[in-house]
């Protein structure tokens, strides 16, 4: 039984973020960023290495916490220092560069684990909902192997799989090809195809043009903590308004052909 | 003419060969074997030993450790978690704690609390608790720097997706933190189990009666009766049946648990 379902209105607004800004010591990261992510659109950002849009996602769930402005989630102002945040993360999924899979457990107690202590699903429940989930990113049969018996690619499945275990409503992605061999790109791509053809509500920090030309609602360009340029992928990729935008593609497309994250020169 | 480093490797290995032979056939030809024979291997006396040494004494050190060690876990659990705690207050009482603990001679805290507790409220400590508080205290100081490096040593994107899945800071630390941490000092709280099992010995400070003699009371006390040193050697040993099975257990630990990356499949 979802939250969402016993809300009367829920919100067609899912992520809304205004005048949020974040500094770490005396370098200010995020500029004051206003978004708003509808529910089920893919938003993906892109920019250079120390743009600010690692930092812009971490606040939507408040993994960082911004130094102003407001973020508001499913309806949870996250932003709010009563906020319940444990509640609030419950159902915004998150998957990172690293996979971070817990180590000391299996693939299918990684995906069961927040189940179990979190929603208080028993272990059947949890387990039966861990293998769908696993079968959708095309792992079953893994269940019992421990992550670092898993190549990149499907640690990172796996990792899309646990987050997907707490039907979340909005998925955030910070760069989760990034670390990956290019060959085993494909297979983590497709997943989050799938998910986006779904109608998940998607927040996407990658480097994978292409991925973003073809998936995305809308692409943000982030420079230097502004947003300089927002809209639909044929526009801000295809035809960028802004000298920035266009330098930014430039240096990224015409690096390897798999783009690489260290390509793009910092600043 | 030039060596080879190969051939300098096979030279410089022949002397220290030769250095440790010549040391060996010293100690060999001075010492006075019938001498060390008749001291420490004397049958009879070592007859006499049992079965006191195993029901009494290797008992009690085996009490007094595991007590202690596990009053020293909980302790060194708590003081490491107060050490990362946000809060001020516990971080500076869980340091002064280590600093304190950890710089004092286990004596000199073995007496403490053997007659200060005593002093402080009018009552007398139960033997067997007074032993466990003491080397409970002093195993917690080293432990909790243990377990403290150990939490440390779990990378920071453990605990970044245990919270964005919804899990409170204390479920994220009972159930990922420390069981990765706990995995990590494995060998170094074995090692400390090893230090306190021969720390058990200051029990003697406490103890006066048969029943409370552990290993180290015990062979001393055998000293005094017999003309040999056989206790000695009988004591040793049952400190050693209790340490290489320990240190057995913790390399079998090591290997199953020790570190999840380089698990492979079976």
């Amino acid at each position: 039984m979802s939250e969402r379902a016993s809300e009367p209105s829920a919100p067609s607004v899912a992520v809304r973020i205004e005048g949020l800004h974040k500094s770490f010591g005396s370098t200010e990261v995020l500029k004051g960023i206003d978004l708003e992510v509808q529910r089920g659109e893919v938003l993906c950002i892109i920019g250079a290495s120390g743009s600010g849009k690692s930092t812009l996602l971490r606040c939507v769930n408040l993994l960082e916490t911004p130094s102003a402005g407001t973020v508001v989630v499913d309806g949870h102002e996250m932003t709010d220092p009563d906020c319940d945040l444990d509640r609030a993360r419950r159902s915004i999924g998150m998957v990172f560069q690293g996979f971070n899979l817990f180590s000391h457990l299996t693939v299918l107690e990684n995906l069961t684990i927040a189940q179990r202590r979190v929603l208080g699903r028993d272990r059947a429940a949890a387990e039966e909902i861990a293998r769908e989930n696993l079968a959708k990113v095309g792992l079953a049969g893994r269940e019992d192997a421990h992550p670092a018996q898993l190549s990149g690619g499907q640690q990172q499945r796996v990792a899309i799989a646990r987050s997907l275990s707490m039907q979340p409503d909005v998925m955030l992605f910070d760069e989760p090809t990034s670390a990956l061999d290019p060959e085993l790109v494909g297979d983590v791509l497709d997943v989050m195809r799938t998910l986006a053809a779904e109608g998940m509500t998607m927040l996407v920090v990658t480097h994978e043009i292409q991925f973003a030309r073809e998936v995305a609602d809308r692409v943000l360009f982030i420079d230097a903590g502004v947003i300089h340029e927002m809209g639909p992928p044929e526009q801000v990729i295809g035809d960028p308004r802004q000298e920035r935008t266009r330098a930014f593609l430039s240096r990224v497309l015409h690096a390897a052909k798999p783009p690489e994250s260290d390509t793009a020169p910092a600043g | 003419m030039a060596l080879t480093p190969r051939q300098r490797a096979r030279v410089s290995r022949g002397i220290q060969y030769a250095i440790a032979l010549v040391v060996v056939a010293v100690v060999a030809f001075t010492a006075d074997w019938g001498a060390i024979g008749r001291a420490f291997f004397d049958v009879e006396v070592a007859a006499s030993l049992f079965p006191d040494v195993i029901v009494v004494a290797l008992k009690n050190t085996v009490v007094f450790t595991a007590l202690g060690f596990l009053l020293a876990l909980g302790i060194g659990l708590l003081v490491a978690l107060m050490r990362l705690s946000s809060v001020r207050v516990y971080r500076a009482v869980a340091f002064l704690y280590v600093e304190v603990f950890r710089g004092l001679p286990a004596l000199l805290v073995v007496l403490s609390i053997g007659v200060g507790i005593p002093l402080a409220f009018g009552t007398l400590l139960d033997h067997t608790l007074s032993i466990t508080l003491a080397l409970g205290i002093v195993g917690g100081a080293y432990i909790a720097e243990t377990i403290r490096a150990g939490i440390q040593a779990v990378p920071p994107g453990q605990v970044e997706a245990a919270r964005s899945l919804g899990m409170s800071p204390t479920r994220t630390m009972v159930f990922i933190v420390l069981p990765q941490a706990f995995r990590t000092v494995l060998p170094p709280l074995t090692n400390e189990l090893i230090l306190l099992t021969k720390d058990s010995s200051l029990a003697f400070l406490l103890g006066t009666t048969l029943a409370q003699q552990e290993l180290s009371q015990f062979g001393r006390a055998a000293l005094n009766q017999v003309r040999s040193l056989t206790p000695l050697l009988v004591v040793g040993l049952c400190y050693l049946v209790i340490t290489i099975p320990l240190s057995y257990l913790a390399r079998r630990l090591e290997r199953k648990y020790g570190s999840a990356d380089k698990k492979v499949d079976a």
